[in-house]
């Protein structure tokens, strides 16, 4: 069985996952805001209780928390947000590609991934 | 039970509309709309239930290798009782401060494990399972990914999934 948590209403309307809970928060925050344990654990506590409740087949369901301060504005702008798609493991801090050298060779820890696209990125 | 919220904000319309305003192709999100839900009734209660966290936030552990930014089809296993100060995330398309702050934004580790010592659940898969999403091709994620996902949370007797995208 599944169940999910989503800030993309949308998305998730088109994807149809079995259930989810949905949390009105901007992007990257999807199972809570940072350091707020409460709020983290009662949307985990929901997206699992989907599975006890008798929910139909693609339920959404709306949890009641809100962010606080006004940002979908923001989300709305056409703005080009990504960063650029390195072809090589990128890392949260440099000692963390340390690490990973260490213990895994620096030939996985920093070469190419394995699996590569042919022409177009959507095939 | 579905209902759409107030004035949730429509990324499939901002993306599309970004990538046009910028030249790109258009973007091609999944559509299931037609499809049948792919949907399973519960076999046992929830607090006999086991649980297995599948997180897309791009999600690795200390000493783990990250993930590459472009096409990279691999997925992590981060054990459960690492400590969150040992959590990393890499990802090239959403807003990564909230999770370098506090893992639980994107990989609710500590709300696992708090439903599962207060009995909620009846247990949380040793390893969590990590990848970045932003992955473009449908056909490759079907064929690599999501079978070795699916292999692993079958070898890992997982009864519940709970995925958290971003």
């Amino acid at each position: 069985m599944t169940t999910s948590v989503t800030s993309a209403w949308s998305i998730t309307e088109s994807v149809r996952p079995p259930r989810a809970v949905f949390t009105d928060f901007p992007l990257g925050n999807t199972a809570g805001p940072p350091h707020r344990s409460d709020v983290q654990l009662d949307i985990a506590r929901q997206a699992l209780s989907l599975i006890a409740t008798d929910s139909e087949p693609g339920t959404i369901l709306p949890l009641s928390h809100e962010w606080g301060e006004p940002w979908k504005e923001e989300a709305r702008e056409l703005v080009d947000h990504r960063t650029e798609r390195f072809e090589t493991p990128q890392y949260q801090e440099v000692k963390d590609r340390e690490a990973a050298i260490a213990r895994h060779g620096e030939q996985v820890a920093t070469g190419e991934a394995s699996s590569r696209w042919g022409q177009s990125p959507w095939d | 039970m579905t209902q759409m919220p107030d004035d949730p904000v429509d990324y499939i319309a901002v993306t599309r509309d970004t990538y046009t305003s910028l030249g790109y192709a258009e973007y091609r999100w999944a559509d299931n709309s037609n499809e049948p839900v792919p949907f399973a009734e519960p076999t046992k209660p929830l607090a006999e239930s086991k649980v297995v966290l599948l997180a897309s936030g791009g999600v690795y552990a200390l000493g783990d290798v990250g993930f590459a930014h472009k096409d990279d089809l691999t997925f992590r296993e981060v054990p459960m009782s690492t400590p969150t100060n040992q959590l990393r995330v890499t990802h090239f398309a959403y807003d990564e401060t909230s999770a370098r702050s506090d893992i639980n934004a994107v990989f609710p580790i500590e709300a696992l494990r708090s439903l599962e010592q207060e009995g909620v659940v009846g247990s949380v898969a040793s390893v969590g399972l990590t990848f970045m999403g932003g992955i473009y091709s449908q056909r490759r994620l079907g064929e690599t990914l999501i079978p070795a996902l699916v292999e692993r949370v079958k070898e890992l007797e997982a009864d519940i999934a709970l995925l958290v995208p971003v």
